[in-house]
């Protein structure tokens, strides 16, 4: 059985040099990967501060399931190379729940568990500003996930990453998906890995949208075309 | 030497400006504020001529000008990006007033000038009950925003998407800083205390790799600092400033080297 975690009805964002959408809605499952799609500045980041409420629509309105909670890893970062937390501590920085400056022992046997399962043990001392891309995709990864979201929002993780890594990283996101429950909204202009990963694809276009099943899908050009 | 008195005082309230500054600045240092926390000490001696002027205690003209720019600093840089140039604005105009008041006061300038390079030899009772105090608030407050100060100091980003209200953790802890620096400043110098907040945590966060760990490396920083720069202060009767700046830039070359070695 299904239960619908979002229900998006109608929503309308307008700017005052432009209007973005209107008449937006669809609805997203518990357990579903949807993949965002569409040209740059088409609204897809600004869809997504919507949903996390960090951004008032002008019209239509948003139903969360009771009591979801959401993980988000944001389009940028200011990580530099001088960055100094150790990715465990950074990872840890999630941790909002408690009030006392150290960790529970519940705390730091969550943050074992998941820099086990995004496979950052072995580099959990390493510090973020000195991390590689990739090493820095799973930390924003981890740091998200570490409060156990039920909804997982990805806005272009793979954009700096080579094939490798890109895999490596949604096998893991996917491996969360599948495993444990997590809902998965991903933007992403990568057709390969939408085909691969995600189950339903939502794609925004000037003035009107598509969204259906990423199986009837077969090419970037039906994508254009829908 | 702790025989007399005055460098009871010293060491005492040297030791708990250390901590405060040495915990403080690791989330101006985390937070890219060492130019602000830098402009915060002039804009104190701004205060201070302002209530010299006005009469008052020098403190209260230093509290109230920190305080009421740094929430304007506050308010006007919500996007980092505008931060430096708020800075600037708001210190500028604050250092042009304290400069005005300086000049129509006609009273005692000296005091004033006292206040930027100040001197923690000759404190009294009174001023060391008042850093402890200083030291309490502030030591409460951070405890109490822990984990959200954490948070928004080292992943502004991850903060905010968490919920964490940004705005507000960030004024509360400006003003909390101005706080620590006007008070401390009129006792030991605003000088001292821009070099104890920038310096150690500056060094603990080449060499540290989580927060925690930083602040002891910074505590611990200020406190030798403080402590070995008041006992040659003593013993040569040098200005004490000196010797704190000096061990503290060591201190933070000593870091570099550390860094580059590994
Ligand atoms: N707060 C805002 N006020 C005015 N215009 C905005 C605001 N936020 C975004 N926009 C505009 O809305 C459009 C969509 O921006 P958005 O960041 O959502 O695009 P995007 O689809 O995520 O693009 P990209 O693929 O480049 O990340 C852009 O033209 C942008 O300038
Ligand atoms: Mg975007």
């Amino acid at each position: 059985m299904t239960e619908t975690l979002i229900q998006v009805h109608n929503l309308a964002m307008d700017f005052p040099e432009q209007q973005l959408f209107n008449q937006l809605s669809f609805d997203v499952d518990r357990r579903e990967f949807l993949s965002i799609i569409g040209e740059n500045g088409v609204g897809k980041t600004t869809l997504i501060r919507i949903l996390l409420n960090q951004l008032k629509p002008t019209g239509g309105d948003i139903k969360f399931r009771k009591g979801t909670k959401i993980g988000y890893v944001p389009q940028f970062r200011n990580i530099d190379q001088d960055y100094p937390l150790s990715i465990r501590d950074f990872v840890a920085l999630n941790l909002q729940d408690g009030k006392a400056p150290w960790l529970t022992k519940s705390e730091r046997m969550r943050l074992d568990e998941i820099l086990e399962e995004t496979d950052l043990v072995d580099i959990q001392n390493t510090r973020m500003g000195r991390a590689s891309g990739g090493q820095k995709q799973k930390a924003y990864l981890a740091q998200a996930l570490v409060d156990q979201p039920d909804l997982l929002i990805l806005d272009e993780s793979t954009a700096s990453l080579d094939s490798v890594r890109k895999y490596e990283l949604f096998n893991l996101v996917q491996h969360f998906n599948q495993q444990h429950d997590l809902t998965v909204i991903s933007v992403t202009h990568d057709f390969d890995l939408m085909k691969q990963y995600s189950n339903r694809y939502l794609m925004l276009k000037k003035d009107h949208y598509a969204l259906g099943d990423v199986d009837d899908i077969n090419s970037e050009e039906d994508l254009l075309n829908v | 030497m702790f025989s007399f008195e005055f460098m009871q005082n010293a060491y005492i309230a040297g030791t708990f400006i250390a901590i405060i500054c040495g915990i403080m600045g690791v989330y101006v240092v985390g937070r890219n504020m060492s130019f602000l926390s830098h402009m915060l000490s002039e804009i104190g001696f701004s205060g201070a001529a302002f209530g010299i002027f006005m009469g008052w205690q020098a403190l209260t003209g230093m509290l109230l000008f920190t305080i009421v720019s740094s929430i304007l600093i506050g308010k006007m840089s919500v996007q980092a990006s505008r931060r430096e140039s708020a800075i600037s604005a708001v210190s500028s105009l604050f250092l042009g007033l304290g400069i005005l008041f300086l000049s129509i006061s006609n009273k005692n300038v000296s005091y004033a000038t006292n206040i930027l390079f100040g001197s923690v030899i000759g404190i009294g009772r009174d001023e060391v009950n008042q850093v402890l105090l200083l030291t309490i608030v502030s030591l409460v407050f951070i405890l109490f925003m822990y984990r959200p100060l954490k948070f928004d100091s080292f992943d502004h980003i991850g903060a905010s998407v968490k919920g964490i209200h940004t705005n507000f953790v960030s004024i509360l802890f400006l003003v909390v800083l101005a706080l620590s620096v006007s008070t401390a400043a009129q006792i030991v110098g605003s000088l001292l205390i821009f070099v104890l907040l920038t310096l150690p945590a500056a060094a603990a966060k080449i060499v540290a790799r989580t927060v925690s760990g930083m602040m002891l490396f910074s505590i611990g920083a200020a406190l030798i600092g403080v402590w070995l720069g008041l006992y040659l202060g003593y013993i040569t009767n040098w200005p004490v400033s000196f010797f704190i700046a000096s061990i503290e830039c060591i201190i933070y070359f000593g870091s570099m080297l550390f860094r580059q070695e590994n």
